[in-house]
């Protein structure tokens, strides 16, 4: 060979297998945080119920509306609500309910919306067409009218609770993935597999999904926080999660009477749902990056200076 | 040179797009009217135009990327559209393409192997085991020029010229006969051009490629091409062996096209003495001027040239050495500039 | 540092007045991810009224970012830290922002390459080619209006009075670098600095935009400084070249010589890569390997790594910019050598 092969050595840094994911993430401490946040959550899910037995349901009139002190043991924490219960152990009961609904419903509507909306993206025409309107019609009908009259006439368990809450919220993903695609397709290397023959679902699932995900899974983190309120409206409503089971949402919904007298009651599965779903967010946010090739390398930086790197790599290359 | 059935031909290839309606209440826009293309084994056809010219739409079609409204292809004498499912697969692996922009005709999220292998995920039966698709990978990556070491790093670890060493390794991993390459060094720095240029070449000379190669780059095509076919506004106004077309342009495009492209002569000047500075910009394809596409802009259009599509002029050789142009009033016959 | 051969005693009828443009050991450095880099390392050169310099290197090797030093546009990440920007008599390195702002326009002015980035979107390009006037010279809207319409006639553009309200996006790409350059000359400025201003455009636009720039420098007697990567516009366009790699210069003097007998081997190795010198069917004779990194050049020469010539010395050495002839340099250690070849 001629010349051409010639390639001088050291013009880039030697080649290195990317970190790894947890060595990233100690890196940076928000998104650690988050992550043990949300870990700590899972666990208290699975895990609680089972330590409390049933503190959760456990009334004691005379410990009614007792606030937030150390006097009282474990259960008496985060103080009681108006029949006596523990609302540290019913935080910990409803946190397992919360997420049972909250979890498979934005998994469901993530899934199902977002391979409606590649498909529909990525082939346009009309079948892009009759996803949309049906898209539409669904954002267009009021979702909380539609959960009242499904879950009058079927019965609320947290099935049907689950159903109609992904149902609702399958458009939103559908029209970001749609969005996505459409603009993705006609990217080059959308074109290169096209011309190796790859049929679409392939493309789909190498080219389009990895770029759309991070955009997805920000949406769907979101989406979380606007689940689990809705749940609570349901249940305020009477046709959400039953009593005696508990969930965050219902909580908020019950202790809203007392917000005056007892704020812990609403306050503290507020600031739950809220911990939850910020932390997912930031979590969200740093798998956007990590899963980035080209914008992995600023999370080994501190957090202070990310923003100005920006300009390096196009000075550099 | 000339043999009886041509690796590509192409024949009355017409496509159109729907777009946006113009002031003139025009939506067609015509992008290949009526092209003729042919292409023999192991060589190199060069493709000359501006952009919009539609040298681009007729590479889509070329890959069947694009279906036209009219015309056929013919590979090796098949017509590709009318494939189907097997048959279409194992034409794919013959054709393939190298495209302009190697930042954006890589995928940023795989590496330079996936990249490479990217290819044979579909064609499972090329490479299937998966040790001897590693080796394939490394194989292909030291054809191009790039290190063994490169096959785990992401496209935004290498250089432009590197990354379009990934996309001519895609396109080879799949052996075929022919590649289309679509301005493939335009993004390139000068002294990275060279050294693709001399990689195709070489790949050619090696393993016996074909190439459909497609620039506004004259003195880039010039250098690699046997043939060159010059378009404007959606036709191939011009074709030829290439000495013939550059030394001795039939088209007045062709001659005013060589003329602006500043050329630089072996003392430090720049060549070309008195330019033929062409007025005007390329009319819409929406709205293409009557008669011959080229009239508009051109120095010595006559009435006829308004109502009458020229014909082919030719010279020379039987096809495919004939010399042909478009033209009414060929610069063979007169003096150019006159 | 070695007084550098001023450029412009190339000619001998070269005005024995002060360059319009004098730009003296310019340095400017980037804060990256892995630290500070030198992105242009004591850079000069100068330019007089009524000549074309031509800035000549390969993506990266800090031309543009010469330019936009020299204009005031560097990113934040970048920073000029020595040398001087002589223009009109001063130093525009050591001016206030906003007296510096005051300059863009009757001292300096730069025409970008991408045209439809340059220019607002939602604007008439009637009243964004007013600006100007309206800024500078207090004109009322219709007054700037009517100098608008002028510069457009100007520039080439048909049907100027109608063409004023339309927006950019209606202008096919030559248009709108007609449109930009209209906007550069509004306020007649010594210096014009065009950064690559036909890369995105079509052979036969081209021509007749370096046409334009050619007509404009004469007529208004303007210093140009054309930054390109395109040797063939060089030679056509330029009086005087400086041909940079990895932030350095590393030849400069009048056009015809340099580019008919290059003193530095990066330059022979890019006239050498002209598809068009090469024979054809052979290999061309290209530069092996690529530039290096900003943050990797090496401490010797910066083109050691690609260069035929290199030898021990120009690993320790960097080779200073040394006269190679009247009004020409070079550097490396052993241009000498290149003269037989």
């Amino acid at each position: 060979m001629t010349a051409t092969l010639e390639r001088p050595d050291g013009t880039v840094a030697a080649p290195k297998r990317p970190p790894r994911w947890w060595l990233l993430l100690g890196k940076d401490k928000m998104a650690a945080v988050a992550a043990v946040v949300l870990g700590l959550v899972l666990l208290t899910a699975l895990a609680g119920p089972l330590l409390l037995g049933d503190a959760a349901t456990r009334q004691d009139l005379d410990a009614s509306l007792r606030p937030p002190s150390f006097d009282h043991g474990i259960t008496g924490l985060l103080g009681t609500d108006i029949l006596g219960r523990s609302v540290l152990a019913r935080l910990v009961e409803a946190a397992g309910t919360t997420l049972s609904v909250a979890m498979p419903a934005v998994l469901f509507s993530l899934v199902v919306g977002s391979a409606i909306g590649m498909w529909a993206g990525y082939h346009g025409g009309r079948r892009e067409n009759i996803a949309m309107r049906v898209a539409d019609v669904i954002l267009s009908f009021p979702s909380l009218l539609l959960a009242v009259v499904v879950l009058y006439v079927f019965t609320p368990s947290v099935a049907n609770i689950v159903f109609i809450l992904a149902l609702a919220r399958i458009p939103i993903y559908l029209r970001t993935a749609r969005a996505e695609a459409a603009e993705l397709k006609s990217r080059l290397f959308v074109d290169a597999a096209r011309t190796f023959g790859t049929a679409s679902w392939p493309t789909i699932y190498r080219h389009i999904l990895p770029i759309a995900m991070p955009t997805l899974l920000t949406v769907a983190t979101l989406d979380f926080c606007f689940v689990m309120l809705s749940e609570s409206s349901l249940s305020f409503l009477g046709i959400g999660i039953q009593p005696p089971d508990v969930s965050w949402g219902l909580m908020v919904a019950q202790g809203r009477q007392f917000l005056q007298t007892a704020w812990w009651i609403a306050v503290l599965p507020g600031v739950a749902i809220v911990l939850t779903t910020v932390s997912a967010t930031i979590l969200a946010a740093w798998v956007r990056l990590a899963t980035d090739p080209a914008q992995r390398w600023r999370l080994t930086l501190p957090t202070s200076k990310r923003g100005k790197r920006r300009v390096t790599t196009e000075v550099t290359a | 040179m000339s043999e009886p059935t041509p690796l590509l031909e192409v024949t009355g290839l017409r496509k159109s797009f729907r777009v946006a309606r113009n002031k003139a209440g025009r939506n067609r826009l015509t992008a290949l009217d009526g092209v003729d293309l042919r292409l023999g084994r192991g060589e190199t056809l060069g493709l000359v135009g501006e952009s919009g010219c539609g040298k681009s739409t007729l590479a889509r079609v070329l890959l069947m990327l694009e279906r036209p409204d009219e015309g056929t292809v013919r590979y090796d004498g098949v017509d590709p559209f009318a494939l189907k499912g097997k048959e279409l697969l194992a034409w794919r692996r013959r054709v393939q393409m190298v495209f302009q922009d190697p930042f954006a005709s890589l995928n940023a999220r795989m590496t330079a192997a996936d990249l490479i292998g990217e290819p044979w995920r579909t064609h499972r039966d090329l490479v299937p085991d998966p040790r001897k698709r590693e080796a394939r990978v490394r194989e292909l990556l030291d054809l191009v020029g790039l290190r063994a070491g490169d096959a785990h790093r992401y496209p935004n670890e290498f250089s432009g010229g590197q990354r379009q060493r990934i996309g001519i390794a895609r396109a080879l991993a799949l052996e075929p006969d022919l590649i289309v390459c679509d301005e493939p060094v335009s993004a390139l720095d000068l002294s990275v051009q060279a050294q693709v240029l001399n990689l195709l070449a070489d790949l050619q000379q090696r393993l016996g490629v074909s190439y459909v190669f497609i620039s506004h780059d004259l003195s880039v095509v010039r250098h690699v091409a046997d043939r060159v076919s010059v378009m404007y506004l959606g036709k191939i106004i011009e074709h030829g062996p290439t000495e013939d077309v550059f030394d001795r342009p039939l088209h007045p495009y062709t001659a005013a096209l060589m003329s602006a492209a500043p050329a630089l002569e072996p003392d430090g000047t720049a060549g070309g003495g008195d330019r033929i500075l062409l007025s005007g910009e390329l009319p819409s394809p929406l709205d293409p001027p009557s008669g011959c596409r080229f009239r508009t802009r051109c120095w010595q259009a006559a009435d006829r040239c308004a109502t009458e599509s020229p014909d082919p002029y030719g010279r020379g050789e039987e096809a495919p050495d004939r010399h042909e142009g478009r033209c009414h009033y060929p610069l063979s016959l007169s003096p150019i500039g006159a | 540092m070695n007084p550098l051969p001023s450029t412009a005693t190339a000619e001998p009828d070269a005005r024995t007045a002060e360059p319009a443009l004098a730009v003296e050991h310019l340095s400017v450095d980037v804060h990256t991810a892995s630290g500070t880099v030198r992105a242009v390392h004591d850079v000069s050169f100068s330019v007089h009224k009524g000549r074309t310099l031509a800035l000549l290197g390969e993506s990266g090797c800090g031309k543009s970012m010469t330019a936009l030093s020299i204009v005031g546009l560097l990113e934040p990440v970048a920073e000029v830290v020595g040398g001087s920007v002589k223009a009109g008599g001063t130093d525009v390195l050591t001016l206030s922002r906003r007296a510096r702002r005051k300059l863009a326009g009757p001292v300096l002015s730069i025409v970008f390459q991408d045209a439809l980035a340059a220019l607002n979107p939602v604007q008439p390009v009637g009243r964004q080619l007013g600006e100007p006037f309206r800024i500078h010279h207090g004109l009322s809207r219709r007054e700037a209006r009517e100098k608008a319409i002028e510069l457009m006639r100007i520039v080439g553009i048909p049907e100027p009075r109608a063409r004023a309200r339309s927006y950019p996006h209606q202008f096919s790409g030559g248009m709108r670098q007609r449109l930009l350059i209209a906007m550069a000359v509004a306020l007649a400025p010594d210096v014009l600095l065009a950064d690559e201003p036909t890369t995105a455009l079509d052979v036969t636009v081209q021509a007749q935009i370096m046409r334009l720039l050619r007509d404009l420098r004469a007529e208004r007697d303007m210093a140009v400084v054309l930054i390109t990567h395109d040797l063939a516009v060089v030679a056509e366009h330029a009086d005087d070249v400086v041909i940079m790699y990895a932030g350095n210069v590393v030849e400069t003097g009048p056009v015809r010589e340099v580019f008919a007998k290059p003193r530095h081997p990066y330059t022979k190795g890019l006239l050498d890569s002209v598809p068009e010198r090469a024979e054809k069917g052979k290999p061309l004779p290209a530069v092996g390997g690529s530039p290096p990194e900003l943050s990797a050049v090496p401490p010797g020469c910066v083109f050691q790594a690609r260069c035929p010539l290199a030898r021990e010395r120009c690993a320790d050495e960097r080779p200073r910019l040394t006269a190679t002839g009247p009004a020409r340099a070079a550097a490396c250690h052993f241009s000498e050598e290149l003269t037989s070849v």
